[in-house]
């Protein structure tokens, strides 16, 4: 479980969070959903300790995280995977190098028990036997799903996905949702997914978190979402033809 | 620019320290040599040549007076390749080389995000990146510009030899004149200090990059510039302070 307390933000005058308070369940997927620039990017750039908040504070599992050096971060750190908006796979690797990258930074793991690990993971994505491939020679279906790969690949607590559909074709996204709730499921994993995409909500939604203008709008799941009356809400939800006619 | 450099010697202390895991840095390390070392020995070897041949015409051209004897055409050419050409020209060469390609990887791997992923593991990314490029620089370039002062010298001997412009023994006699062992010394001190410029400008104009690949470009670009214009001044600097 994460906790979110009262976070502020701005950058320079401009306030980019106002006030966000909410609380991330374990073994769910918890959405944060928004518009292109409502804060998303930011608020889980605060969460994993890569810009710090102008006050507020973020616990993980009642431990603080926001606020401490570095060196006092580390044990929650090690119970973090990351799943970047471009997947931030390390191209001076191959895939194998880029999944076991963390076993190595945290494990004294032998060379093969890491092995056995990176394959039981890339495997778990489906992309068995790709181990030698370079990170030019994968799509961007196949990248994210290295990226997963790696960010689970040391049995995180706490997974953090920052829009892991965008760009693909709506069946790979499906793949890929589908592939991050059955893991969250799993392993009781705290998972937050960042996504401006209704097809996620209305397959992965059991939380989600509407921000707008850097404010937490509205909370709820998938099905109090299309009978909302939030005006802010329903224009984003019914944004697209498709939902239109669906209402 | 007071601020710059505070950033910079910030990432500085951050990147100098001791790596927490020995196996990994080493690791870096060797891929550093091979991508920063090895890859520039032939343009360093052929320029080296060139230089020490220009070098031994120019002033073969400009003290043709028979009061100066032949062999100050060799001892002139070794003082000039061994106290400028070599260390602070072939630096300067190696800066557009090496600092467009540090800053540019190190740039690539911000804008993607490569470098929140490092942090992101709690992996302290200037000691990770910088400090192994750092080291294969102090280590490697020195040993290029002996390579260097070497061909340059042997360059100047083929010009000799080539264009008859004296006896290759008056030249080897004038090599071995008035020797002063300080002035490899002067050599290698400029080469450290000129090395550690370029490795650490590169990526500090690399690890700040913000944008796209547009930043990227002119990051390289900036690495080349300023770590060229910091040799330039630090030759200055260095020569006064240390031949005066
Ligand atoms: N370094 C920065 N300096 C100033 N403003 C910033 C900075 N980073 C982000 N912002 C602003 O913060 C706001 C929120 O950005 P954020 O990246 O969180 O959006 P987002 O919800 O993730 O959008 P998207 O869906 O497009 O990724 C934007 O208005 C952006 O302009
Ligand atoms: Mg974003």
């Amino acid at each position: 479980m994460i906790k979110v307390n009262n976070i502020y933000k701005s950058f320079g005058d401009k306030e980019v969070l106002h006030d966000i308070s909410v609380t991330f369940e374990q073994g769910k997927t918890n959405l944060v959903l928004g518009q292109s620039g409502s804060g998303k990017t930011i608020l889980m750039r605060i969460c994993t300790g890569l810009l710090e908040p102008n006050s507020g504070d973020v616990y993980f599992n009642d431990r603080r995280f926001s606020n401490l050096p570095e060196s006092k971060r580390r044990d929650i750190r090690r119970e973090m995977g990351v799943l970047f908006q471009g997947g931030a796979l390390f191209d001076s690797m191959n895939v194998e190098e880029n999944v076991m990258f963390p076993l190595n930074m945290f494990t004294r793991l032998s060379r093969g028990e890491k092995l056995d690990r990176v394959n039981f993971c890339l495997k778990r994505v489906n992309l068995e036997n790709s181990n030698k491939l370079r990170t030019n020679e994968l799509s961007g279906g196949m990248m994210k799903r290295v990226a997963i790969a790696r960010a689970i690949a040391n049995n995180p607590k706490y997974l953090f996905c920052d829009e892991p559909n965008s760009g693909l074709d709506p069946k790979t996204s499906e793949l890929i949702d589908a592939l991050i709730s059955e893991i969250t499921e799993e392993y009781n994993i705290t998972t937050i997914i960042n996504t401006h995409d209704m097809n996620s909500v209305m397959k992965i939604g059991q939380h989600i978190n509407f921000l707008y203008k850097g404010q937490l709008w509205w909370k709820g799941d998938k099905n109090s979402i299309l009978t909302t009356d939030n005006n802010e809400l329903r224009e984003f939800v019914f944004a697209t033809e498709l939902t239109r006619r669906l209402r | 620019m007071l601020r710059k450099i505070g950033d910079y010697v910030i990432l500085m202390w951050q990147a100098l320290r001791r790596p927490p895991k020995f196996s990994v840095f080493m690791r870096q390390l060797v891929r550093e040599f091979y991508s920063l070392g090895v890859t520039s020995f032939l343009i360093v070897a052929i320029l080296s040549v060139f230089v020490g041949a220009v070098a031994a015409i120019l002033v073969a051209y400009n003290i043709d007076s028979p009061l100066i004897p032949d062999k100050m055409i060799g001892f002139v050419t070794r003082q000039m390749v061994i106290q400028e050409f070599s260390p602070t020209i072939i630096c300067i060469i190696l800066a557009g080389k090496l600092g467009s390609q540090i800053a540019s990887e190190i740039g690539t791997m911000r804008v993607t995000q490569q470098i929140d992923a490092l942090q992101v593991m709690g992996i302290n990314a200037a000691n990770y990146l910088i400090m192994p490029k750092i080291i294969a620089c102090l280590l490697f370039i020195p040993v290029l510009i002996v390579f260097s002062i070497f061909l340059g010298i042997y360059g100047g001997y083929v010009a000799c030899d080539v264009l008859s412009i004296i006896s290759t023994e008056d030249y080897v006699i004038g090599l071995r004149s008035w020797f002063d062992p300080w002035m490899l010394t002067f050599a290698m001190i400029k080469t450290l200090v000129f090395s550690f410029i370029i490795a650490s400008v590169s990526s500090y104009i690399g690890y700040n990059v913000e944008g796209g690949s547009v930043e990227v470009g002119r990051a390289s670009t900036n690495g080349v510039v300023y770590s060229s214009i910091l040799i330039i001044l630090f030759d200055l600097i260095l020569t006064q302070m240390l031949l005066s």
